[in-house]
């Protein structure tokens, strides 16, 4: 066939370079978002000072404890993690036709909470300590990090197992997760049950999700997971347009439908799970990033995966920073305050109509 | 021959949908595929471009058993336009792209927007192209559909009823223009019909499904009312009328009845 008389559409250039600059745009907030978010706590540093202290030139010694040795690490948690979320939600709905999609809605953080409760339980992992601000610690993170690690890839592998029975529908796959979740929380309730005080009280605290529980062993291990991810998500950013359109028509262009959706599946389930086992459980950000961006700039992945990543890590960032100053010196849970935020975002992008 | 079938069956070998299924298709053609609802009209078609893998006999595609080549393989020799898709927000540049991708190895080449272009220009489509999909009728959308189809630039396309929820109007367009590309670039079509009407009208050949196999084949201005009585379980008068055939079907019981 021979269509030989097109050229490049400048109409089309522009519109990509418009939604590039979309994601460049979001990017940039998110780099300001960092510095105000450096900048505002119990001691307050000025922007310059951060930026100075950021550069390497170390403004005072108390400033460089602070910027490098505690609010760095926290913020880039928030944004890798709410990138992380944000991305593998984005996949999720994808991949299973479904725009309730995310880690939360598919039993994957609930099989975490499980785990980080059983690790509590059985191996005594979580204890209470006497400081003022954190009552309640897990003693050893590690074990309760493997073991929500496991529990929450233990719900991934059986949704993806179910569904390579069935034919990697999405149905099937959504179904499941859903049954898993209440699986999962009914255990976790089991075991809350029998738990003593202090026991219960860190099972608890453990669901809280917190993006300051990592150092910065733990984000670089976390950013790379993140990272990798991202980039087999956007390798794959065509694959999902073309499954969106249908899976025959995906089939008709040479994708490989069921494989894509497992392993995108299993992929956003690994980012999800490691996420979680570190921080916890922070709802809503997997499942509202995703739709705030859809809504803007449309269903495309090469644009909605970028995009939605740095609006997951600016939407956690800014409520992460919200719940440590709103009740200051108090320190909100930040899940609490994603969900307070989110639900209600939800319901007006609901409202103002559907989209998946 | 650009599509040869040679004794292809599919299904359980108990009762198999489909079975002895054989004909060949010449470039710059267009073979209509007819019989009543569930008889594999849809099942042939996908066995042909291997998303069903048939259980006897073999397709050849300009030579080359279909099941020896590999997914981006078949995509750049068969095209596939299927029955339904699914609008999501992306715009119809973009849908339309998704067609080039069984030859985009790791981005967008100019070659690949130059193409899209021109398919766009050539089925009229310029005023929706940075549209979004999803806000389209049902006959712009599978416009879309058979300009993705296009730029995957193949040899062979099928199309699984490619007017079955579309006005008179667009039934007329997209037909046209499925047989224009068909005639202008020497391609071959392969269509799966209901509306026996269309099918005299822009097909050259036919093939009646029955019970599963091929009832009769030939050029389109052969079917006689006979052969639709016998396939469809109704009786019907052909008529020319400015030169076209139409059949009209024969007074049903009931209205008799009446």
């Amino acid at each position: 066939m021979h269509f030989n008389d097109g050229e490049i559409s400048t109409a089309y250039t522009a519109y990509i370079v418009r939604k590039t600059g979309f994601t460049l745009a979001m990017s940039g907030g998110l780099a300001m978002m960092l510095i105000l978010a450096i900048s505002l706590g119990a001691v307050h540093i000025p922007f310059t000072d951060v930026v100075k202290t950021l550069a390497g030139a170390s403004v005072t010694r108390q400033f460089d404890i602070i910027v490098w040795n505690i609010r760095l690490p926290q913020t880039l948690t928030a944004i890798v993690a709410g990138a992380g979320l944000a991305v593998a939600g984005a996949v999720m709905q994808s991949v299973l036709k479904n725009p309730l999609g995310s880690p939360l809605t598919l039993g994957i953080s609930h099989a975490a909470a499980f785990g980080a409760a059983l690790s509590v339980m059985v191996m005594g992992s979580g204890s209470m300590a006497s400081s003022l601000s954190d009552a309640v610690t897990i003693t050893n993170p590690y074990i309760t990090t493997s073991a929500a690690f496991l529990f929450s890839m233990l719900a991934a592998g059986i949704i993806t197992l179910v569904a390579r029975i069935r034919n990697a529908s999405p149905e099937v796959m959504v179904l499941t997760g859903v049954a898993l979740g209440s699986l999962f929380t009914a255990a976790t309730m089991l075991l809350q049950f029998f738990a003593d005080d202090v026991q219960l009280s860190a099972m608890v605290f453990w669901t809280f999700g917190d993006v300051a529980r990592t150092s910065w062993k733990e984000l670089s291990f976390l950013a790379i997971v993140t990272l990798v991810s991202l980039v087999y998500f956007m390798a794959n950013a065509w694959n999902y347009n073309a499954t969106d359109t249908g899976d025959e028509t995906a089939r008709g262009i040479g994708v490989r439908v069921e494989r894509v959706r497992l392993m995108g599946m299993m992929m956003a389930s690994l980012v999800s799970s490691v996420i979680i086992s570190f921080v916890g459980i922070i709802g809503f950000v997997g499942l509202v990033a995703p739709h705030m961006v859809r809504r803007l700039i449309g269903d495309d992945h090469r644009f909605l995966l970028p995009a939605t990543a740095a609006t997951g890590g600016l939407l956690l960032l800014a409520s992460d920073t919200v719940a440590r100053l709103v009740l200051s010196p108090h320190i909100l849970p930040v899940s609490v305050l994603t969900s307070f935020l989110g639900a209600p975002m939800f319901i007006y992008l609901i409202i103002k109509g559907y989209r998946r | 021959m650009i599509l040869k079938i040679d004794d292809l069956a599919f299904g359980y070998s108990s009762r198999p949908t489909l079975d002895k299924i054989s004909f060949t298709v010449k470039r710059g053609e267009i073979t209509v595929i007819l019989g009543p609802n569930g008889v594999g009209k849809t099942t042939l078609l996908k066995c042909i471009n291997a998303i069903l893998k048939p259980s006897k006999g073999d397709v050849l595609v300009d030579g080359d058993a279909i099941a020896s080549l590999d997914t981006l393989a078949i995509a750049k020799r068969i095209g596939y336009v299927a029955q339904y898709s699914e609008p999501s927000r992306v715009t119809a540049f973009d849908a339309i792209l998704m067609g080039r991708r069984p030859h985009i190895r790791w981005r967008v080449s100019d070659k690949d927007l130059k193409i899209v272009d021109s398919a766009i220009k050539r089925l009229g489509l310029d005023h929706l192209a940075l549209k979004y999909v999803d806000q389209m009728s049902g006959g712009e959308l599978q416009k879309i559909s058979l300009a993705r189809a296009l730029v995957q630039e193949t040899d062979l396309l099928l199309l699984d009823e490619p007017t079955s929820s579309l006005d008179l109007k667009n039934q007329t367009e997209i037909l046209a223009l499925i047989k224009r590309v068909v005639k202008e670039h020497r391609v071959a079509g392969v269509m799966t019909m209901h509306d026996l009407n269309s099918a005299l009208r822009y097909g050259d050949n036919y093939l009646f499904l029955k019970n599963g196999t091929i009832y009769g084949a030939g050029k389109v201005d052969e079917i006689s009312p006979a052969m639709v009585e016998s396939v469809y379980g109704i009786g019907v008068e052909i008529l020319r009328h400015n030169g076209y055939p139409v059949i009209i079907p024969k007074d049903w019981p009931i209205e008799r009845a009446a």
